[in-house]
């Protein structure tokens, strides 16, 4: 089934009848070296089926046994989260029969948790905080993948038949589940793209798993409603897969509340299913009708005995919580002396990692921010890539900050380097050397110039030596011109005066 | 006492993907009746002073060190699948579902 326009309400008039009420579930892949249940690898990319074993094909007898480090991860993830770590917990097994799981049911959690009952507070471009509350996080394994063969388009509808390739089945996933997102109305799709950028840097920050939404191993799933305004009951809700980068997730969205819109402006019934988000058109479209919790027969797993984390290992993992963004950001103002526009700026730039990087190669935090900021995020946008995918390096940054701190480049020469690096002729050093860009500091050839400009202007030498200092201006001028833009203006001037006055 | 209708199990049956007769569906009714009906039993036995348990073996925290250890060779995994192709296992197409 497909949608024209005409099945989309206006924006303004959803938000004009309704309040969006968002629901978020990011899945998150960890990076641990083996499975949630068995010692099989995680790597991606491998050949089909060659990381498996009898536990993660579900062959019978084959016995699970819970990797540690992925409970390891899952507190701390809970921890960052605010949450509280459950004193004891069990997995359960959630029974349903699709050809991505192997054993006919996953292993995860139901009703018992590890993490649950925390937040996460996010800022929006302009600076409003949001806080999103988090349900829970629990732990549970990823799904094989398929691959849809044949039929006319070889997407699933058309499909003859499905290839399945065991390699995921049994990776470690945790699962965090907001609780229902309210009030944010015209922002909802603005939030909902926030929230996922905050977790992703949050769980970056926690070194738990490599958070690549194009690789698959950060995944978010939008649940989203609408209510007439000013309800307080909450309407039937859809659920949407297959979101697979930022910008998805907040069209995603936006596209669901319309969708919704016209079918309630309308006089319909919202279907509670799954629905496919198709990354080309910025549509979604209906996929299985959800099974109740009922249907997926939850039970405890009987292979799996109960977990218990201890007190003290929960706070020993807490003091392996590393700096939060939150925190990082706020130190990073006061260590900057950075004003709440300057901080906001360098955060929605997406350049807080790479400024941090080239202070640390020791360039000054004003002339790092200057560069990423303000020149090189213009690059990056005219060449519609991420900043951090620009081809020079935090160090070469530094490099050039340092030419010019030390007098060895002006501003405008400094970015002819930049473009040098940019464009692949090597090291800042190098571009200076093969482009001719160094300033003439040298006083002798300065003097030269000078002596020239002088000799060419005499009536204005002559004002200068009446001491009209401000005459020296066209001498000055004369020389830039001379020496290319190459001389350091200031220096100039200096030695102008200084020839005169003798 | 358990009671357990022929709409249940014609439900349990199609979550379960079992293709189950009219007649079957009256037979394993009474059969998984029978089967709640001893289970029921336990519950009986069972003060508030048992609490409830999913484990016999009063065991905890299990864990295993993350470890890669040898699993089996392709050749090994898809030996006993009804269809192969490209490396993979093959299977019908699956009909207006998307997990
Ligand atoms: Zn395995």
């Amino acid at each position: 089934m497909s949608l024209s326009t005409a099945d989309l309400l206006d924006y303004d008039e959803v938000l004009e009848r309704f309040d969006p009420v968002l629901g978020l579930e990011v899945h998150v892949e960890l990076s641990t070296n083996t499975k949630m249940f068995c010692g099989c690898p995680t790597a991606f990319g491998a050949e089909p089926n060659t990381q498996v074993c009898p536990v993660c094909l579900g062959l019978p007898g084959a016995l699970p046994v819970v990797n540690g480090k992925a409970v390891e991860s899952a507190i701390r993830i809970g921890l960052a989260l605010g949450c509280e770590i459950a004193p004891w917990c069990r997995f359960a097994r959630k029974n349903y029969f699709y050809p991505d799981m192997p054993k006919n049911f996953q292993t995860s959690q139901y009703d018992e948790p590890i993490a649950f009952n925390g937040s996460l507070s996010l800022e929006l471009a302009d600076g409003t905080v949001v806080e999103v509350g988090i349900e829970r996080a629990h732990m549970e394994e990823d799904t094989g993948k398929s691959l849809h063969v044949g039929g006319a388009t070889g997407r699933i509808h058309g499909a003859e038949h499905s290839l399945l390739d065991y390699n995921r089945a049994g990776v470690p996933l945790i699962e965090i589940v907001t609780k229902p997102i309210t009030g944010t109305g015209a922002r909802a799709p603005e939030v909902a793209r926030a929230y996922v950028t905050a977790l992703r840097d949050l769980l970056r920050a926690l070194d738990v798993s490599d958070v690549r939404m194009d690789q698959g191993s950060l995944r978010c799933d939008a649940n989203v409603s609408l209510m007439p305004r000013g309800a307080t009951e909450f309407g039937t809700r859809t659920e949407t897969k297959n979101v697979n980068s930022l910008r998805s997730v907040e069209r995603a969205v936006r596209h669901e509340m319309s969708r919704q819109g016209a079918v309630l402006v309308a006089g319909g019934e919202i279907m509670q299913e799954t629905r496919h988000f198709d990354e080309s058109t910025g549509t979604t479209s209906a996929g299985r009708r959800k099974e109740t919790s009922e249907d997926y027969r939850y039970f405890p797993e009987p292979d799996l005995v109960p977990m218990a984390p201890s007190a003290d290992w929960v706070e020993q993992l807490r003091t392996t919580l590393p700096e939060l963004p939150w925190e990082r950001r706020k130190r990073v103002q006061t260590d900057w002396q950075l004003s709440d526009l300057e901080l906001r700026d360098l955060v929605n730039a997406g350049a807080l990692d790479l400024v941090a990087a080239t202070v640390d190669a020791g360039a000054a935090p004003d002339a790092a921010r200057a560069w990423w900021v303000n020149y090189l995020s213009q690059e990056a946008n005219s060449r519609g890539v991420e900043l951090a995918e620009l081809p020079i390096s935090p160090s070469q940054v530094a490099r050039v900050a340092a030419l010019v701190a030390e007098g060895e480049l002006t501003n405008k020469l400094a970015r002819e380097v930049v473009d040098g690096v940019l464009a692949g002729e090597g090291e800042p050093d190098a571009v200076v050397e093969s482009r001719g860009l160094a300033v003439v500091s040298d006083d002798t050839a300065l003097y030269a110039a000078i002596d020239d400009a002088l000799a060419a202007q005499p009536d204005v030498a002559e004002k200068i030596r009446g001491g009209k200092v401000q005459a020296a201006g066209a001498i000055v001028g004369a020389v830039m011109k001379a020496t290319k833009g190459q001389a350091d203006a200031k220096r100039v001037r200096e030695l102008v005066l200084e020839r005169c006055a003798g | 006492m358990p009671n357990i209708s022929r709409e249940e199990v014609a439900h349990l049956a199609r979550l379960a993907r079992l293709a189950v007769t009219e007649a079957e569906l009256d037979k394993f009714a009474g059969q998984l009746d029978v089967i709640l009906q001893s289970v029921a039993r336990v519950g009986e036995v069972a003060a508030d002073d048992i609490p409830p348990t999913s484990h016999a073996v009063p065991l905890r925290n299990v864990f295993r060190a993350d470890e890669i250890r040898p699993g089996l060779t392709q050749e090994q995994v898809l030996a006993g699948a009804p269809s192969v192709e490209d490396g993979r296992f093959r299977v019908p197409r699956i009909l207006g579902e998307q997990a």
